[in-house]
């Protein structure tokens, strides 16, 4: 007993007595110190936002969360006269949107890189790498309005006509046609995150090692035989990483998607061509109106959602990129 | 990696047929892909600038937006909005950005910097609204109202991870030997970072920077829920204040013709700001150069 004691003492010295001997290097230079003090400090108020975000957007939301439970996301709507509030709607628009995108923005946006790193004319290669770096910063607020103005009264005229008369026996293609639609949102979405999704796979891409490739070309295998079995392989997670970073985009997109979507529901819906919702688009459409209380925090809700979502798509990313033992794609930050 | 299940023995005629097949019907599928995603983009940056110039005067850079439904008028309060609000977030995010990626760079080591280094990831994962919505409970309902100063904040959130990615990137690109050299001339720590590590990355800095300013030139949402926008054109950062996304957006909603002429004019400028930027900045870092 008397040595455990004595052991701890003496371990807790040697700690003690080290903190010292450090304190007093670093008070020996009060630049240095008061430098690193403030770096850290900055670090702090840079860590203690992302916490505050949550914590805020959860602890205003608790009177929701006590009052309805999982019931929030199985009502329909945003009700304050029966003072009901729910999400149902704007969660499946939000995923269907999303995932409707991301199925025609990945092979659109792989193919385009693949044809970037790969088949383009060697002259042309740089200029349209850039060109596509140059579309992911078009701000959403372009698209949405090209969005409203052109493409819905396109799709209600024209598009969403064609669709029912020769694909009308899909249940998709079915039902009312007013232009604001899932199908808008979705088409809108799919033209946001292309450039995302070619511009992070065209990076990975060319990082694929030369002498594979060179290797492969050696052997006589054809320009797709070198894709399929040197670089592939080798930027497979990286691609699938853009892909969900891009899923992330889409789901949290809310201005572009507002614009268009119709924002009405009441139930979720198979058929592209009903108007929808968005967790996103609640809020956008919701807080102007919110009064302080349960409203207010329902609002709230739909937000932390959209945040615990947005956040586990986002860790999923990460994970499948660093897998390549790269801690970021690129030069692209995304 | 997985070894080739494919083996490239001598060609019998019908095998090497099929590969040559197989090789053009990629080629020429994913060239398709291109030149459809390349054609959709570059026409819709057409049409906006097509629309866009057409509604371009003197009046719209220098008057107030015409009563609603009215021909003229112009975007004033919103540019001015746009450069006070964007200049709020650039005077918050850099500082707390750069100095992010001082630590990560100069200072973090084991799990601290990794848990710095994952929340600043996370931080460009959010979407933005979310840090609009977080203004919104902190200061706009306290407060009872919205202002421009909630704006800046919020966007200046935005701003932190792109900053501080880019700092860390091109600091650690720095030489050993520059530091080195520097304490061996007697520097300490935080002389040797201010005075020869950040001025030798400078331009790779500002390049972080002028990104950032680009990129939250051109949010929209979170300014909704904290600046809101106004018609008037007054500089008071306490008070709810227009900005150029702000001004396309309820313009677009907006059920008037004259209006989507702002809207498209708006467009615009705001793509030819993003684009300009990121045009310097590639030219400025030599980008341009084939890889």
């Amino acid at each position: 007993m008397q040595f455990l004691f004595s052991t701890v003492i003496t371990v807790a010295n040697g700690r003690g007595r080290a903190w010292i001997r450090r304190l007093q290097l670093q008070t020996r230079r009060p630049g240095d110190f008061l430098f690193r003090g403030l770096t850290y400090l900055f670090v702090l108020i840079v860590l203690a936002a992302v916490v505050g975000v949550a914590w805020v957007l959860f602890s205003s939301s608790l009177p929701t969360i006590q009052t309805f439970g999982f019931r929030f996301l199985t009502n329909e709507a945003f009700d304050p006269v029966h003072n009901t509030f729910g999400v149902r709607p704007a969660l499946f628009g939000t995923i269907e949107t999303s995932l409707f995108a991301l199925i025609f923005a990945v092979p659109l946006g792989v193919g385009t890189a693949i044809f970037l790193v790969d088949f383009c004319p060697r002259p042309l290669r740089a200029p349209l790498g850039f060109i596509v770096d140059l579309l992911a910063a078009i701000p959403s607020i372009v698209l949405g309005l090209w969005g409203a103005v052109v493409m819905v009264p396109w799709l209600q005229l024209t598009g969403q006509p064609w669709l029912k008369k020769y694909l009308g026996f899909l249940p998709i293609f079915q039902g009312d046609i007013h232009g604001y639609s899932i199908l808008a949102a979705g088409l809108l979405l799919i033209v946001m995150i292309l450039p995302i999704i070619t511009a992070i796979s065209r990076e990975v891409m060319l990082v694929a090692p030369k002498s594979q490739r060179e290797g492969l070309l050696a052997l006589g295998a054809t320009r797709w035989e070198v894709l399929r079995y040197a670089v592939l392989p080798f930027s497979r997670a990286g691609i699938a990483g853009g892909a969900i970073l891009a899923l992330g985009r889409a789901l949290g997109e809310t201005i572009a998607v507002t614009l268009v979507i119709g924002n009405q529901a009441s139930n979720p819906s198979l058929h592209l061509f009903d108007t929808g919702y968005t967790l996103s688009s609640v809020i956008a459409n919701q807080f102007g109106e919110a009064t302080p209380g349960i409203f207010q925090s329902a609002v709230l809700e739909a937000g932390l959602l959209l945040l615990l979502i947005t956040l586990i798509v986002n860790i999923l990313a990460r994970l499948l990129i660093s897998r390549l033992g790269r801690e970021r794609v690129g030069g692209l930050v995304v | 990696m997985k070894t080739p299940t494919h083996p490239f023995q001598p060609d019998s005629a019908v095998l090497h047929v099929r590969r040559q097949i197989a090789n053009y019907l990629v080629v020429g599928l994913t060239t398709l892909f291109a030149v459809a995603a390349m054609f959709f983009l570059g026409y819709l940056i057409v049409y906006v600038a097509r629309l866009g110039i057409g509604s371009l005067n003197l009046n719209f850079f220098t008057q107030p937006p015409a009563p609603e439904g009215e021909t003229g008028g112009g975007v004033l309060p919103a540019i001015e909005g746009t450069l006070v609000i964007v200049g709020i977030a650039t005077a918050i995010g850099v500082p707390l950005g750069m100095f992010t990626g001082i630590y990560l760079s100069e200072f973090g080591r084991g799990h601290i910097a990794g848990v710095v280094r994952f929340m600043v990831d996370m931080l460009t994962g959010i979407p933005t609204i979310i840090f609009g919505l977080f203004i919104w409970t902190l200061i706009v309902v306290p407060q009872h109202h919205f202002s421009g100063l909630a704006g800046g904040l919020a966007l200046s959130i935005i701003m932190i991870p792109t900053v501080a990615r880019a700092t860390e990137e091109v600091l650690r690109l720095v030489p050993k030997e520059m530091r080195e050299g520097s304490v061996a001339l007697g520097a300490t720590e935080s002389r040797t970072i201010l005075r020869v590590v950040v001025p030798t990355a400078k331009s790779g800095i500002i390049t972080g920077i002028l990104l950032a300013v680009a990129r939250v030139g051109g949010e929209t949402a979170p300014l909704l829920m904290t600046a809101f926008g106004t018609n008037f054109a007054r500089i008071n950062i306490a008070r709810p204040m227009d900005a150029l996304p702000l001004r396309i957006y309820v313009s677009t909603l907006s059920p008037f013709a004259p209006d989507r002429t702002i809207a498209f004019a708006g467009a615009f400028v705001l793509m030819m700001l993003v684009l300009v930027t990121s045009f310097a900045v590639r030219w400025a870092t030599g980008g341009f150069k084939q890889r």
